[in-house]
């Protein structure tokens, strides 16, 4: 049985999430094989996982990113307030 | 635990926490209500007992505060696109034809490659999440950004595997399209 690629995007998806079963692996080689778009499709979603996790890293060492002043006395009152 | 602490964390581990929250919710409100949400559980919990930095023990704190909230966004979604997410394999039809064949190819999408790349990057990247449908963002950046297990994803936000499966999809097709649109 043929996947659509409707159905092979699917399971793109899904490797990212759960293992799939021996069937699927199957079913999903034979439709990238002979299918640019959905190979093309894997690789967009890979790049943006990939991109996403670089992003989150270099965001949590960037000090140029602070928490804002005014956000820090509110937290700061609010606690104070919550307290009485 | 004493006011003096909380000044102290603030001031030693404010920047910190607020950079781990924003990496990981990408939403700069978001984060700051994580902070404090933080602090205050932090105040209130005696369980810190030096065994562990303040930082560590902090973003223990944090990372369950993180999910709490995109819980929150998961929640307060209207009805009507609980209804409309059944709908899902509907809302697919914008992406393939009746047969199930691509309407538009997926394109090449180029990783940034250097900062200036990467900053250009991010900000079409915020504009693409801030357009998906809130409850989409919340669990695709559990999962992608995150890194939450998919079994932890269901047990947090109280939905089947395949109800994640279905938003993960959902979110990553809307995602890559609107980046084809917007990053060259």
């Amino acid at each position: 049985m043929m996947l659509s690629c409707k159905q092979a995007s699917k399971l793109v998806s899904q490797s990212l999430d759960r293992p799939l079963t021996w069937s699927e692996k199957v079913m999903l080689r034979l439709h990238l094989v002979m299918c640019n778009p959905c190979t093309q499709f894997k690789r967009q979603l890979h790049m943006l996982r990939t991109a996403l996790q670089r992003i989150r890293n270099s965001t949590e060492h960037d000090s140029s990113i602070k928490l804002p002043l005014d956000v820090k006395n509110r937290i700061v009152h609010r606690i104070e307030s919550d307290q009485q | 635990m004493t006011e003096n602490n909380l000044n102290d964390w603030l001031t030693e581990h404010g920047d910190y926490l607020y950079r781990f929250a924003l990496a990981r919710l990408r939403d700069p409100h978001q984060a700051e209500d994580a902070v404090q949400e933080t602090m205050l559980a932090a105040i209130k919990s005696n369980s810190f007992h030096g065994d562990s930095s303040a930082r560590t023990w902090l973003t223990g704190i944090l990372k369950h505060k993180i999910i709490d909230l995109q819980r929150k966004q998961i929640r307060e979604q209207p009805i009507s696109d609980l209804i409309d997410l059944d709908a899902s394999e509907h809302s697919m039809d914008d992406f393939f034809d009746k047969s199930g064949h691509w309407l538009d190819k997926p394109q090449t999408l180029d990783m940034p490659d250097n900062s200036l790349e990467q900053k250009q990057f991010l900000a079409v990247l915020d504009e693409c999440l801030s357009k998906l449908p809130k409850k989409l963002k919340a669990i695709f950046m559990l999962r992608d950004v995150h890194e939450l297990e998919n079994e932890n994803i269901c047990k947090e936000l109280d939905i089947t595997a395949t109800n994640a499966w279905v938003m993960l999809y959902r979110a990553r097709m809307g995602l890559r399209k609107c980046l084809e649109l917007n990053w060259t």
